[in-house]
């Protein structure tokens, strides 16, 4: 640097709020944007899609299994209701189980891998028995179980996928929170008197937090799926429209039997696209903040291609003038 | 710790799993508002009818000596009869076993075999056009909901293919004359190709991207770059040097992945009407027949922990450091 001893003397500039944003580690790579990108759009329509419909998605606006027209851009499905519309309706409702659910989940295993991950010893011990049996017992089969045992509806799906679901991430957390428990500052803290909840709440938490909003989105593709699946059995919520209920009405409306594609692609084509974008957020994020992945720089995972040394806000704390 | 004790401990810890699994189908079961007899789809049977059932199913004890009586009736290997067919469940679920294993089988094979292939093309020619085929190729595939897929293949590709498109037997066979063993093979393995290529494919994708990310950090260990400073070829610095390694963390997580496997297969023999395991669950939930329901889910509990224990034991045998 050509600057003269003076300036070194100076603090570097803050950096504003949006260059700190345009360096975020997670955020820089191209794949988490690209997969935000596609999740805002959904998420967008998902909140304003069924605001600006017309009218009633199921009303029936033409005749059986209509192929796609300006009129009716999706054609029509089973019941004469415009695919379109359905999707938009579609789009809310999956959505919502999806983010629904992985909150559950998040608070459930991020409240199970802090535990376990703070306290360590014989709570750690109890805690992950408990999630390793939870590990095993296969997930599908246990929510159709709960699923048909339990009743139809919007807020049981919800309930029984974030309660099955939240395994991996207690894991995660877990293995997060027993690195963060021994940083310094964490100890200095203890030793100035904070209590534990205070200690978990305001030091350590805020450390898990951003692996846990990745792990979040990851969940939000596995109950999305998840609701596919329970819906497709007949166990969905017979009074909502989501995407899993699409996929079943065109099987059980033999929209097979009358070639009607269309009832039948744009669904699955809906999942798969909010599936896709999820694991590509959420893959990225976890892969820039997974402490394991990146202690591994010795040996593991030489492959990956490492941007350059940020400058950003955590590199400013290593510049020394 | 010993060989032996390590052995010792998963095999513990997949009993102790058994037992869970049996509670929790047992509390599952049992926590219902009503009970299992008036869920049941009947419009014959009569208040007395429901009475008598209550009693045969000893719902009319205490829940302590219910369960009792349910982990009994499980050391005799009875798992309680249908409600609706009044048949053993063990007998109602042999021969959807026997239906499902097979296509399983092919499908499992399928995708482990081309997933292998593709993911370790993907990992070596790292940044290529093969690679991003293999690697999108794999994101779509675990990325479609397995009963969707299914349809697709009915709607595109059973009519290219020829091929059936629901049940496992022609209905037409056998009525004119005696089939020969082949055309009755035959007819077996057409009907099972649909179902076993939509779950082979659905899994293909995930095996595709857990093999290419093991393979990324397999190919970035020392001792394959001392493979290939010894002027080995690419052939064998992949296959021997790379993939063997590799597969460890594959074998765990396919066998995690086993969930998923019985989840999808569900939903795909019931697209193809399959009557298989699947099927037979789809059928116990439609008619509110909990006893098949509860041992159809014990079952497929119960394989889960096995494949773990086994993925487990392979796992120590293959890697000796798993211990240390």
């Amino acid at each position: 640097m050509s600057a003269g001893a003076a300036e070194a003397l100076v603090a570097p500039p803050v950096p504003s709020r949006w260059t700190r944003f345009r360096r975020n580690r997670v955020l820089a790579s191209r794949q988490a944007q690209v997969g935000l990108v596609i999740l805002g759009l959904f998420v967008l329509t998902g909140i304003f899609g069924p605001l600006a419909l017309p009218h009633d998605p199921q009303e029936k606006v033409g005749p059986v299994f209509q192929s796609p027209s300006w009129a009716h851009l999706f054609g029509t499905d089973g019941g004469g209701a415009d695919m379109f519309f359905l999707m938009i309706q579609g789009a809310s409702v999956s959505l919502l189980v999806g983010f629904a659910a992985a909150a559950v989940s998040a608070v459930i295993g991020g409240t199970v891998g802090l535990l376990a991950g703070f306290f360590g010893g014989k709570t750690d011990i109890a805690l992950m028995r408990l999630t390793d049996y939870f590990l095993v017992i296969p997930d599908i089969p246990l929510m159709i179980v709960v699923a048909a045992l339990f009743g139809r509806s919007l807020t049981n799906i919800i309930l029984i996928i974030g309660a099955i679901y939240w395994t991996s991430t207690a894991r995660l957390i877990r293995a997060q929170t027993k690195t963060v428990r021994e940083r310094v500052y964490v100890r200095r803290v203890r030793a100035l008197g904070a209590g534990n909840f205070r200690l978990i709440t305001r030091h350590v938490l805020p450390q898990v937090m951003p692996l846990l909003i990745a792990n979040t989105i990851l969940l939000i593709a596995y109950a999305i799926f998840a609701e596919t699946f329970i819906t497709f059995l007949g166990l969905g919520d017979p009074s909502r429209i989501s995407w899993g209920r699409l996929i079943e009405n065109a099987f059980t409306d033999d929209a097979i039997l009358n070639n009607a594609w269309w009832a039948i692609v744009p669904p699955g084509l809906g999942v798969m696209a909010v599936v896709v974008a999820c694991t590509m957020t959420g893959q990225a994020m976890e892969d820039a903040l997974n402490p394991r992945l990146r202690a591994g720089h010795l040996s593991v995972r030489r492959f990956r291609i490492r941007r350059p040394p940020l400058t950003g806000v955590e590199g400013t704390a290593k510049v020394e003038p | 710790m010993t060989r032996l004790d390590f052995v010792a401990k998963r095999i513990a810890f997949a009993l102790v799993t058994v037992f869970v699994a049996i509670t929790l189908n047992f509390v599952l079961f049992r926590s219902l508002s009503g009970d299992a007899v008036s869920a049941l789809r009947c419009r014959q049977c009569t208040a007395q009818f429901k009475a008598y059932e209550r009693k045969q199913l000893g719902l009319d004890k205490s829940k302590w000596e219910q369960y009792w009586l349910y982990l009994g009736d499980l050391a005799h290997g009875n798992l309680g009869s249908s409600l609706r067919t009044e048949k053993r469940v063990t007998t109602e679920l042999w021969d959807p076993i026997k239906n499902t294993l097979p296509m399983i089988a092919l499908g499992t094979v399928f995708a482990i075999v081309l997933g292998t292939m593709v993911g370790v093309v993907s990992a070596w020619r790292r940044g290529t056009a093969a690679d991003k085929a293999g690697l999108w190729s794999g994101l779509c595939f675990y990325a479609m909901p397995p009963q969707w897929l299914g349809l697709l293949m009915v709607l595109f590709v059973a009519g290219a293919l020829g091929l059936p498109t629901s049940g496992i037997k022609d209905p037409t066979l056998g009525i004119l004359s005696e089939p020969s063993t082949w055309t009755v093979f035959v007819d077996r393995l057409r009907h099972m190709v649909l179902p076993a290529l939509t779950i082979g494919l659905v899994l293909y994708g995930e095996y595709a991207l857990i093999v290419r990310s093991a393979m990324l950090e397999t190919l970035g260990e020392d001792y394959v770059l001392t493979a290939r400073a010894k002027g080995l070829s690419s052939w064998a610095v992949v296959w021997r040097h790379g993939l063997r390694n590799a597969m460890l963390p594959v074998i765990t997580l396919v066998a995690l992945s086993l969930g998923f496997i019985i989840g999808g297969f569900i939903t795909i023999e019931y697209v193809f009407s399959y009557p298989g395991i699947g099927l037979a669950v789809v059928e116990a939930i439609d008619q509110r027949d909990y006893p098949i329901l509860q041992g159809a889910f014990l079952l497929l509990t119960l394989s889960v922990i096995l494949f773990n224990l086994i993925a487990d034991l392979l796992y120590f045998k293959l890697d000796p450091r798993v211990t240390s």
